[in-house]
């Protein structure tokens, strides 16, 4: 073997290992972090931890129960409000408008997406905290909705531009409208796509932590109506693990369990629905 | 003589009286469709230029000619699909049952004139909701499963779907679902049926079924169909009509057309000399 030989297969080996090893450490992160809130925030999690407010420092028991409904609130706000706009929006932009708009509006959206979460979270401090002079949960919701905005309007283009041309030939010769041939066909052939995508940006948007701080702030006991601060569970966790008490630290642990879980399962639940149903198969 | 920009036979000059065979028949035919004068461009590219021509009633026509040559345009400005693409425009007169196609709501206007495409393009819906899409989307008060049942039948389809008419479209085989495009055009009863080279995806065992069903259906409809392949427009049209860029050179009966052509260059066409 000639030294050249040696020296390429030794590189080839020295990167295979690399990249190897380099995938490994991607995957592992997930269950690393999985297995330390399994450890640490498993214990913490029961039934009081659903059902029961916060106690004070030294009592133990008590749960997480306003934080978990405080989200709930939050981020079914945030749907009603981001999906619909990300959605119609997408529909414009993939079936409507012509080169220039598609553009401006796709690189804004872009640009929304890449904005810091905790610059989102002033905004919808100062348009509706401050006017009103109240932290509520709908400014939570609002600020929320605004980060799923281009999160659906982005990957619902996506999915509608992948419906093919000829189905939507199809449906105009036969005497479709415009509107109709969206509705009846371009959208169905899309929907596990777009059901995807709202469920994603849905997961993501669950965790975001910033936006809250300064619209919801955050609340100990039951947030009465939507006006009001309220809790939720990424600012607990914030909360809990800067505190000094041990017993917040494992409920901090357990709040980001329940999250991280949550998630996992809104992630397989979009996979799941991607496989199933009639799919336009890929020419 | 190759100066010609006409076409060597147009609707004044009915095709049918240039035949002694062809004339006994003329006073039985009537024209479904009569294309007159149609400019036809794309941004400021003319791709037809003053294209008259007659489509018969109950008649198989066929439109023939090399890549580019404007026959699917052509096809296309029957039912107005050209009007999707941005920057088409049409000139000239095309009328359907002697009124002007192009004054018409174009909804309407396109359920009376069905197309099928070059590549099976069923929805991703079940066999059945894909024939009864045009029933349902038009609100026809027609007993849907009846009138899917009958569009089956007629597209030769219905015997070998009928026992799983909710399996997915996409199940069935590359023929098959070209039968099933047919059965949805056919659902919503057309008066013309346009068919863009419905068979230039499928096998030679697909290709004969569609053009045997091409024959019967002239029985319900009016059929146009593009096609590349020569020997197919003579197996199954009327009236064949020969496209050269973008201009008419010959509409005659198909078989005047393939064995006495008028023009040099269909005959250089037809026996293979370009194209």
């Amino acid at each position: 073997m000639s030294p050249r030989l040696r020296w390429r297969k030794f590189v080839s080996g020295f990167m295979l290992t690399m990249t190897g090893v380099c995938a490994l450490v991607a995957v592992s992160v997930l269950f690393l972090i999985l297995g330390y809130l399994a450890v640490h925030g498993g214990a913490s999690i029961n039934w009081n931890f659903f059902t029961k407010l916060p106690v004070p420092v030294g009592e133990t028991g008590g749960g997480l129960a306003n934080a978990i409904l405080g989200s709930a609130k939050m981020l079914l706000l945030a749907t009603i409000f981001g999906v619909p706009i990300g959605f119609f929006g997408a529909i414009y932009l993939a079936e409507f408008s012509g080169g220039t708009t598609a553009f401006i509006v796709r690189y804004a959206a872009d640009l929304l997406n890449g904005v810091p979460s905790i610059v989102i979270g002033i905004f919808a401090y100062s348009l509706v905290v401050h006017p009103f002079k109240q932290y509520s949960t709908l400014a939570g919701g609002f600020a929320l909705g605004l980060m799923m905005i281009p999160i659906t309007l982005r990957s619902t283009e996506e999915f509608l531009r992948a419906v093919p041309n000829p189905l939507r030939e199809a449906a105009m010769a036969l005497g479709a409208s415009k509107w109709k041939t969206i509705a009846t066909v371009i959208v169905p052939a899309a929907y596990r796509g777009i059901l995807t995508a709202v469920l994603l940006a849905f997961a993501r948007v669950a965790g975001e932590t910033a936006p809250l701080l300064f619209t919801a702030l955050g609340n100990q006991f039951w947030s009465p109506g939507w006006t009001h601060p309220s809790a939720s569970l990424p600012v607990m966790i914030f909360t809990y693990a800067l505190a000094p008490y041990d017993d917040w630290h494992r409920q901090a642990w357990a709040a980001g369990l329940v999250l991280l879980v949550l998630i996992l399962v809104i992630n397989i639940v979009a996979r799941a629905i991607l496989s199933r149903g009639i799919a336009v198969p890929r020419s | 003589m190759h100066a010609s920009v006409r076409p060597v036979l147009s609707v004044n000059i009915p095709p049918i009286a240039t035949s002694p065979a062809a004339r006994e028949t003329s006073a039985a035919l009537s024209m479904r469709m009569t294309i007159s004068k149609v400019n036809f461009f794309y941004g400021s590219k003319q791709t037809l230029f003053d294209v008259s021509m007659g489509i018969a009633t109950n008649k198989v026509t066929s439109l023939i000619g090399p890549s580019g040559c404007g026959k699917s345009t052509l096809l296309r400005t029957l039912n107005r699909m050209y009007e999707i693409v941005r920057g088409a425009r049409l000139e000239g007169e095309i009328l359907l049952d002697g009124q002007n196609i192009l004054t018409q709501d174009v909804t309407s206007y396109r359920r009376r004139v069905g197309m099928v495409f070059q590549r099976p393009n069923p929805f991703p819906k079940s066999i059945f909701d894909n024939v009864a899409y045009g029933l349902r989307i038009n609100g026809s008060q027609a007993p849907i499963s009846e009138a899917v049942e009958k569009s089956l039948r007629h597209a030769a389809l219905w015997d070998e779907v009928k026992d799983h008419l909710h399996k997915s479209a996409y199940e069935l085989s590359g023929g098959q679902q070209q039968r099933l495009c047919i059965a949805r055009a056919l659902a919503v009863e057309p008066e013309v049926l346009l068919l863009d080279e419905p068979c230039s995806a499928l096998d030679p065992i697909s290709t004969a079924k569609i053009e045997e069903l091409l024959v019967q259906l002239k029985d319900f409809c009016t059929i146009v169909t593009v096609t590349h392949n020569m020997q197919q427009a003579a197996r199954i049209s009327d009236f064949t009509a020969f496209l050269l860029t973008g201009q008419l050179i010959e509409f005659s009966p198909t078989p005047q057309l393939f064995t006495t052509p008028g023009d040099p260059r269909t005959e250089a066409y037809i026996t293979g000399r370009f194209g």
